[in-house]
């Protein structure tokens, strides 16, 4: 397994691309937080909501990035031929897989746990000059509060699972835009629907099973039995996501000709 | 030998048509939207629920309200003046608080009847829009200006001559202005009339809370042939899709000290067409046409490879060989892309809203009401709009000359927009600009819902409700299309393939 480590690791050190989508994620996902939480106005009436969930709403965003990295990381090989190279050198079929994977879950959180912090950092600076004050029941945001610091690490490992979602939907598909296509589709298209339907129970259902709307229920810190899944449990779900799509593909991986 | 346009036009549809998956694409992009239509229409089930209050016009409306009412047969009148009208918001479910509602309303009114729907005249007093002549439910005239309270009392006529109603107003009692005069068709020979006392929901960020106002009426008078016996009160629409009741602790009522003329009405409601706030069971075509975004995600695939594959296959040097003209190859391939997707994007849109209206209807859920022109005009912009958001795919897959980056940055462009626009405490302004700037503003294509200044709502894109006109919002993707093709059309002359 080390080498196979390795390997990967070189490869996604040595060229530009990774480097730039990763700097981009943290940038993506800093830039749309702190976009929205600039543009917020607390009512008159008063404010509610969640401001934690808020201001780590770039991660809607930045996770976009993430799933090109992650697709790239193999289809990209496919796509150049790489991939027979690879195999040839490292013929355990599952080692290559399981050492993408880890390579990129490390790399992804690394550059999640930076934009999850800047996003908050920003969410504490921007707010209170929006009327989100202490004195109406919102005070600064801060890790040392038990709800959002688990939302900031649940954060981190929402963006890791989509990378390995992304890995394992490309690994089997082998071709960057429809995996991207197909992800993306997976993780957008569900609010969407969710919102369009009228029936609640369908609905909720819905929201309990999309890997994007389950997988943030971990962002809320406010009203949680309100929500259609609870925090760890909706990481849970897009966890089981990450967890077939690798399995899929690593299947797919063993028994098809590179 | 140069290749005409026509050439190469051919040469782009036989390699369209050749690739397997993009042919399927196509065919799953047609699809997509009878499919979420199916689950959409099969996932809705509001069979048993009450129908739907629809006025003279055939739009859905809001009418429920309190009415303290007695039978009126033929010509009459009615005079009444109003000393106070104020309204109180609940800060927390059975925590009331004094509140403005804008369009709080007490007055008189004649209708048909207490039927929901049933066509009516009335003059009022409003929260903070003066004293207003309304009919029908969407007609609504200003007269005197500024607020009611016991320092200034307003006086309010209306008079009743066959099915022609003429309101007055008055400061004083004495020097009365008209406001207006109306016909209101189907008042039949004998109509209700009396005190009115509504109140809408108040809106609150992206959501509403009930409301209930009480008025002051005094000095009431009465000309012509009405019943005789008391004032009856009477709530009119309680359980009603349009009508979300009353604050916890509350409810309509009235007081009449009698000898005086004096009269406190206390009511909820509203008398105004409906919009997506107060019918949030109604349905529309862009609910319906949701399989637009899955559609969308499938043509912007297909666009970004029908030119990036050419690049990864080395395919591009010999198109470009054969059709030396760069600029005329991407034109040929935008021609050919953009047209299979709008015909694949206009047969699925075509199928699908007839199916979801049925579907809906058949499970009980309303519709807001559409003409056949402009469910045409929805169809044809939602073609328009996959068929130009899979050449700017195409635009931006030759600029970037990688499939990755040219799918995400489309869909995202477009997609996620519309994903903001739905977060709580966004607020109008921002969800506004989203909806004007960015390449989604082309969702307005499904617009199908009119505003109007008589209701306080969340008019934002969130509800249905596009700042742009739907042509306009299509015009902005358009304009990112044109010059993404621009731009690739100068870079594809200027790089080496």
């Amino acid at each position: 397994m080390r080498p196979a480590l390795h390997a990967e690791w070189t490869k996604l050190r040595t060229v530009t691309g990774p480097l730039w989508l990763l700097l981009g994620t943290v940038a993506a996902t800093v830039a749309l937080s702190a976009g929205a939480t600039s543009v917020v106005r607390c009512a008159s009436t008063g404010c509610g909501g969640d401001m934690t969930k808020l201001s780590l709403i770039g991660v809607q965003l930045g996770q976009a990035l993430v799933v090109i990295l992650a697709v790239l990381v193999i289809a990209g090989e496919y796509s150049t031929g790489m991939i027979r190279t690879t195999l040839a050198a490292m013929p355990r079929r599952a080692t290559v897989l399981a050492a993408k994977a880890v390579t990129l879950a490390g790399v992804v959180a690394a550059a999640g746990t930076i934009a999850v912090l800047g996003s908050l950092v920003a969410g504490r600076l921007l707010l209170p000059g929006h009327a989100f004050t202490t004195a109406r029941g919102h005070p600064a945001l801060s890790l040392a509060d038990g709800p959002t610091l688990r939302a900031a690490v649940g954060s981190i490992l929402y963006l890791a699972l989509i990378a390995l979602l992304s890995l394992g939907v490309a690994t089997a598909v082998r071709d960057s835009a429809t995996s991207i296509g197909i992800v993306l589709g997976l993780l957008y298209l569900v609010p969407i629907l969710s919102q369009m339907i009228g029936d609640p129970r369908w609905r909720r259902l819905l929201q309990q099973i999309g890997p994007m709307s389950a997988g943030l229920a971990i962002q809320a810190t406010t009203d949680i039995p309100s929500l259609p899944i609870g925090p760890w449990a909706g990481l849970g779900v897009t966890a089981g996501w990450a967890a077939a799509a690798l399995l899929a593909g690593g299947l797919l991986l063993r028994r098809r000709d590179a | 030998m140069t290749a005409t346009l026509a050439h190469v036009v051919h040469a782009e549809w036989t390699k369209f048509r050749t690739v397997r998956g993009w042919v399927i694409g196509m065919v799953v992009a047609a699809l997509m939207p009878v499919l979420f239509a199916l689950l959409v229409g099969v996932s809705s089930d509001q069979k048993g629920s009450p129908p739907v209050p629809i006025g003279p016009g055939g739009e859905p409306v809001t009418d429920s309200f309190y009415f303290v009412h007695r039978p009126l047969t033929g010509n009459g009148s009615i005079t009444v003046s109003v000393s106070a009208l104020r309204s109180s918001i609940p800060k927390r479910p059975g925590d009331l608080r004094p509140g403005v509602v804008p369009w709080a309303k007490a007055g008189i009114v004649i209708k048909e009847s207490t039927r929901q729907g049933s066509p009516y005249a009335a003059i009022m007093v409003t929260g903070s829009h003066g004293v207003r002549m309304q009919d029908s439910y969407v007609n609504d005239t200003a007269g005197l200006p500024g607020p009611v309270s016991a320092a200034s009392v307003r006086w309010l006529r209306l008079d009743r001559s066959g099915e022609v109603i003429t309101g007055y107003a008055s400061a004083g009692g004495t020097r009365w202005t008209k406001v207006g005069t109306v016909r209101v068709r189907g008042l039949g020979p004998t109509a209700q009339g009396g005190l009115f006392v509504a109140s809408p929901p108040s809106v609150d960020g992206m959501g509403t809370r009930g409301s209930v106002s009480t008025a002051v009426f005094g000095d009431l008078r009465i000309r012509g042939r009405w019943a005789g016996g008391n004032w009856t009160g009477d709530q009119v629409g309680a359980e009603s899709p349009t009508f979300s009741g009353y604050p916890r602790g509350t409810s309509g009522s009235f007081t009449g000290a009698g000898s005086d003329g004096s009269f406190t009405v206390t009511g909820a409601g509203d008398m105004a067409p409906a919009v997506r706030d107060t019918l949030p069971t109604g349905g529309t075509l862009g609910e319906i046409l949701t399989g637009t975004f899955a559609a969308l995600i499938v043509v912007i695939v297909v666009g970004a490879l029908f030119i990036t594959t050419e690049y990864r296959k080395n395919l591009i040097h010999v198109t470009l060989a054969a059709g030396p003209g760069r600029s005329r190859v991407l034109a040929a391939k935008a021609m050919v892309l953009g047209g299979v997707t709008f015909v694949a994007g206009f047969a699925g849109a075509l199928v699908a809203v007839p199916l979801g209206e049925r579907l809906a209807r058949a499970n009980g859920v309303y519709i807001f009401p559409v003409a056949s022109s402009t469910e045409l005009r929805v169809e044809l912009g939602i073609a328009a709009l996959l068929a130009t958001a899979s050449v700017l795919a195409l635009a931006v897959g030759t600029v970037f000359r990688h499939s990755a980056g040219a799918v995400t940055t489309v869909i995202v462009a477009i997609v996620l927009p519309y994903i903001l626009i739905a977060i709580p405490f966004m607020p109008a302004s921002v969800s506004d600009w989203l909806a004007r700037v960015t390449p989604g503003a082309a969702f307005a294509v499904q617009q199908t819902l009119v505003p109007y200044h008589q209701v306080t709502s969340n008019y934002t894109p969130y509800y249905g409700y596009y700042p742009l006109a739907p042509w306009a919002g299509f015009a902005v993707l358009a304009g990112y299309a044109v010059a993404s093709l621009a731009a690739a059309a100068l870079l594809l002359r200027r790089r080496d393939a």
